[in-house]
């Protein structure tokens, strides 16, 4: 082990990978910084691939979305009540109004145009809502302090480990569980899986399909609202994080495979590792690999790894 | 080419042959930036227009033949043909790159993966410093000595932009844009009859990107620098506004289109730094009531006028 260290340390001339190798704990702190930003992240691109899978729209607006529900934790809870937790449920709720208007007044007319429309008109979206929140909260970059009892780190007997980002890790999962169940075991879910397959069909069958549109874009840009809420306090609400947000989002739920809740769990922990680690190894090259493994998952398998083929695409 | 657009197309020329004579600097620079973006949006379209394909990367090969330029001419200090030739043949040659990948995927797939060859460009951009100067951006490009001063480098802009929109409006109206539009219109038909269907979607990527190059080593020139918003991905998103509001059922739509937003941005910016929400609200309009863009607005009224009659 030793005389591979000293290779990529001497030959190789690669520190970041030879620290990784020669310092267990660093190489778990990177492990587990990997997960709780895939978790984070996967918040996020949920709601993006329940959207997609539903309404067929790609939704641009969603990082819009997000960086709403950032802003929405800093007024609430930094600025009026001092209560984290208030503010994310401010967050979750705010979005939760601004995806019945936003779905409502203009998406409900595109379903059935063609994709430039809907990526037009979702753009048309991130531009107002970019400009509303700097009317709102003008072009400052604001700090979220961590929710009490989360501000220290845990003892995890490897190393030490802030508490806000191990939490960060349990969420994750939880909420995949909790979609999972909600999809596969709720009526509502299955309405929504129904919906997926044929609408026309479901339509004729009495369901009311257009609520039940409604209802997965709400639960979508809720669950943009609380990432980028719970985001908050590592990255602090700016003007510009919309875009880069999406684009992230974009990685992972089509590695993952679009409409797929797993599948943007597992995209969201490759994104992570990726990211991660090669930060470490390749410093400063860390933003390109997420796009490489987009670029080869769209090349090999453009239904993403757990997503399905759709007709038409030849 | 008909008569009449033939004429059209002189009268235009000539009329922006004379926009020097009316020595305004801020005139001369804002109509050499509305022709780059008109070539943009025309290259753009013969992808959208004419193969029937979104891209969201275009401005990938923007700023592949801007970054080119900028670079060859500065920091490698080429004279202007050599480095002009090589951002053209840079931008032709990643886009046929990008291009054999691209055609393996139509609809929301082809528009996915442009978009991360795109942000793969624009990362490059941004991370390799020595070279393009990342975030601050590539600042101070040397331009030829005879085409540094304004005006002069107004009517190169002009002769090879006319240029360019000449030989596309040549591509478009070939056999070769016929068999596009066919494969626009219906893939399995225009396969049946013998057309090999992903070859020319290739082909309209690669004429698309590298007519993008063009307009972005121009751009170089006329900023003296490029930045690393010109590959981001809402730059892409602007193009794709300026084709869908001239019209991308018509070849010069596009270039009405880019025309008209631009300087529909100068006159807001007189009133409001909220550029971005009113072109928001415009784009919101046009999506919902004018589909085919201003060009189809003009049909819909000549058709009109003709029923009145």
């Amino acid at each position: 082990m030793d005389s591979i260290i000293q290779f990529v340390q001497q030959d190789l001339g690669n520190p970041g990978l030879a620290a990784l190798l020669s310092n267990p704990s660093f190489a778990f702190i990177q492990l587990m910084n990997s997960f709780s930003q895939a978790m984070n992240l996967f918040i996020i691109a949920a709601g993006l691939s329940l959207i997609f899978g539903v309404l067929r729209v790609i939704n641009f607006a969603h990082g819009a979305f997000y960086m709403f529900g950032a802003y929405i934790v800093y007024s609430v809870a930094q600025e009026w009540t001092g209560n984290f937790w208030l503010g994310v449920a401010a967050a979750g709720l705010g979005l939760a109004v601004m995806a019945v208007i936003i779905e409502r007044g203009l998406f409900q007319y595109i379903y059935d145009k063609e994709h430039l429309m809907q990526l037009l008109l979702t753009f048309a979206v991130v531009l107002i809502l970019s400009d509303v929140a700097k009317i709102i909260w003008g072009t400052d970059q604001y700090s979220v302090s961590y929710p009490a009892g989360m501000k220290g780190a845990v003892d995890l007997g490897v190393t030490f480990y802030p508490t806000y980002r191990l939490f960060l890790i349990v969420v994750g999962p939880a909420i995949a569980i909790g979609l999972w169940l909600f999809t596969e075991r709720t009526r509502f879910g299955r309405l929504t899986r129904a919906a997926t397959q044929d609408r026309e069909m479901l339509s004729a069958l009495g369901v009311n399909v257009p609520i039940i549109y409604t209802g997965v874009f709400i639960l979508g840009s809720v669950l943009a609202g609380i990432g980028g809420g719970l985001a908050a306090p590592f990255n602090s609400p700016t003007p510009g994080m919309d875009a880069t947000i999406i684009v992230d989002c974009f990685v992972i739920v089509i590695v993952g495979g679009l409409g797929s809740i797993w599948g943007s769990f597992i995209g969201a922990i490759i994104y992570g590792l990726v990211f991660n680690y090669g930060s470490v190894i390749v410093p400063n090259w860390q933003d390109v690999f997420p796009f490489l493994i987009l670029l080869a998952v769209l090349l090999v398998r453009p239904w993403g790894l757990f997503g399905k083929p759709e007709g038409g695409n030849a | 080419m008909t008569r009449p657009v033939l004429a059209a197309c002189a009268a235009v020329f000539l009329l922006l042959a004379l926009v020097p004579l009316l020595e305004s600097n801020y005139l001369i620079d804002l109509f050499n930036e509305i022709m780059i973006y008109a070539l943009f949006a025309l290259s753009l379209n013969v992808i959208i227009g004419y193969s029937g394909n979104v891209s969201f990367g275009h401005a990938a090969y923007f700023a592949i033949g801007g970054y080119t330029m900028a670079i060859l001419l500065t920091t490698y200090e080429w004279s202007l043909l050599p480095a002009f030739a090589a951002a053209v043949a840079f931008s032709f040659a990643a886009s046929a790159v990008v291009a054999y990948f691209c055609t393996r995927l139509t609809d929301i797939y082809f528009a996915m993966l442009t978009l991360a060859f795109s942000m793969l460009v624009w990362g490059v951009a941004f991370k390799w410093r020595s070279m393009t100067g990342g975030d601050d951006g590539f600042v101070g490009v040397d331009v030829p000595a005879f085409i540094a001063e304004r005006v002069p480098f107004y009517y190169f802009s002009l002769v090879v932009i006319g240029a360019a929109v000449a030989v596309l409006w040549v591509i478009c109206h070939s056999a070769f844009g016929r068999a596009l539009l066919a494969v626009r219109e219906n893939p399995i038909r225009a396969g049946f009859v013998g057309i090999n269907t992903r070859l020319m979607r290739w082909w309209a990527f690669v004429v698309a990107g590298t007519f993008a190059g063009i307009a972005g080593s121009l751009f170089a020139m006329v900023h003296r620098g490029m930045y690393t918003e010109s590959a981001f991905w809402p730059e892409s998103a602007t193009v794709l506004i300026m084709t869908l509001l001239g019209g991308m059922y018509s070849f010069f739509g596009p270039a009405i289109g880019a025309a008209s937003l631009f300087l529909l941005e100068r006159l807001t910016n007189e009133y409001t730094e909220y550029w971005p929400l009113v072109l928001g609200t415009i784009l919101l309009a046009i999506l919902m009531f004018l589909p085919e863009g201003l060009a189809g607005l003009a049909q819909a009224i000549r058709r009109q006028i003709l029923r009145g009659r």
